[in-house]
């Protein structure tokens, strides 16, 4: 199988990782929740993997690195944290519902909600955010990169304005961490929302948020912590505010091991290798008859997606075509974007989502391209 | 069980601070190690640098000049 489905989850990942999570299977105990050697050998991973992280994502404090499932639970924590009725908050029609269904229950709350627009090829003008900027505006919650159409947003002339205004600036880099340029700290994100098992090349089940020190969020859920346990409130400190009960020790493992192989393989060169096989692929097939590709490919940063229709073929029926006879895993529908499909008028037909990744081969991509013209020719 | 002895405890708010402490003290070579907080200190769990008194103050030092955040410093019988 040809695997372009990496806006979805990361299928190759480097041996060492997989390994570590065997291994830590076999050996950690419980973080935080004990003295004992595999207690401790659990809180020691789980630590590395902060600071691992903290480095990468330019957070100025590893205790200021907050574990979560997932980037959705990361966004929940954040907007659920910080938002509240009668306050005003800015995003995108680029977002993923992990933001936006958050924001609809903050509005159903009270919450006063506007929307940058995005163009037909899924651009934002960002004078929109200086417009919508109004005062009184707590927050701006803006993904770094469509996961339709791998548009990036250029977050360091949004923090700009944002803090112009007095308001926060919390990020979804579900799509770019690991993958884009990233560090909070000079870019001016004040929450950093990541996901570990996309661009980080991690497993499944790890996450999270960075949180510029200073910021006060309250907590989302409450429960077991391994410290202050008489204490009937959530313990006000770092991360074990938003950290109730157990960590995924397993999974962050694997995701440390990741980041090990990104300190020495570097960012860059696998950005550079994902780039040029979408470019690859973009090049191959925005000429081909028939074929709508969606996106901006002007600037040089954005994720590695490249998304199309075929005519008006069903995307559903086009990605189980590739998969059923080529043998290319795609995703069709919505990729929970709603908002970004309706900008792209692509509501009732969905879009192909063809996404690379540094493992993608220049054979991959080329037989990628063949199948597209061969079902655009049928 | 083993007689008690006036022993020198760090504690911390989070357990994050502790792997910071360990961490820091390993790479310099300060003496101590992690163990379960005592229940003198506090009637809950977590964890806390043990070392003994004689190693006080230059522990004190070494965790304000790296800008470590404790809770708390505690002399007990342990």
């Amino acid at each position: 199988m040809i695997y372009l489905d990496s806006a979805a989850t990361s299928l190759h990942k480097p041996p060492q990782v997989a390994e570590a999570v065997a291994e830590a299977i076999r050996s950690l105990g419980n973080p935080a929740r004990g003295g004992h050697p595999v207690s401790l050998a659990a809180d020691r991973t789980v630590y590395e993997t902060r600071r691992r992280l903290a480095a990468f994502l330019g957070c100025p404090r590893p205790d200021h690195v907050i574990f979560t499932s997932n980037a959705t639970e990361a966004l929940n924590i954040a907007l659920f944290g910080l938002l509240g009725p009668g306050e005003r908050a800015v995003s995108t029609d680029l977002e993923h519902n992990s933001v936006l269904r958050p924001l609809y229950a903050l509005e159903r709350q009270g919450l006063e909600l506007a929307f940058v627009p995005a163009d037909r090829q899924g651009r934002v003008d960002e004078a929109d955010f200086e417009r919508l900027l109004t005062p009184g505006t707590r927050t701006v919650v803006c993904t770094h990169a469509s996961n339709l159409t791998g548009n990036a947003l250029d977050l360091a002339r949004i923090a700009e304005l944002t803090h112009a205004r007095g308001a926060l600036l919390i990020v979804d880099a579900a799509q770019t961490a690991g993958v884009l340029p990233l560090d909070m700290t000079a870019m001016g994100i004040d929450v950093l929302c990541f996901t570990g098992h996309k661009g980080l090349l991690g497993p499944q089940g790890t996450g999270g948020l960075c949180i510029r020190p200073g910021l006060e969020l309250r907590p989302f859920k409450r429960g077991g912590s391994g410290v202050h346990s008489y204490d009937p409130e959530q313990p006000a400190a770092y991360p074990t505010r938003l950290e109730a009960g157990t960590l995924n020790a397993h999974g962050l493992a694997g995701l440390n091991a990741a980041l090990a192989y990104f300190s020495v393989v570097g960012r860059e060169s696998l950005y550079a290798r994902e780039h040029a096989r979408m470019e690859a692929f973009y090049q191959g097939v925005r000429d081909i008859p028939g074929v709508t590709v969606y996106g901006d490919f002007s600037r040089p940063l954005r994720a590695g997606i490249v998304s199309l229709n075929l005519g008006d073929a069903d995307s559903a029926a086009v990605a189980d075509a590739l998969a059923t006879d080529f043998g290319i895993a795609v995703r069709a529908g919505a990729h929970c974007a709603p908002r970004m499909h309706r900008a792209l008028g692509t509501e009732e037909q969905g879009a192909v989502r063809f996404s690379f990744s540094p493992f993608t081969t220049p054979q991959e991509v080329q037989a990628a391209v063949e199948a597209v013209k061969t079902l655009a020719a049928e | 069980m083993r007689p008690r002895r006036p022993t020198l405890f760090f504690s911390f708010a989070a357990t994050a601070a502790a792997m910071e402490a360990e961490r820091l003290c390993r790479a310099a070579g300060q003496p101590g190690r992690l163990v379960p907080v005592p229940r003198q200190i506090t009637a809950g769990c977590g964890l806390a640098w043990m070392a003994s008194p004689e190693d006080g103050e230059a522990l004190r030092a070494f965790f304000k000049a790296e800008g470590l955040e404790y809770e708390g410093c505690h002399l007990i019988e342990f």
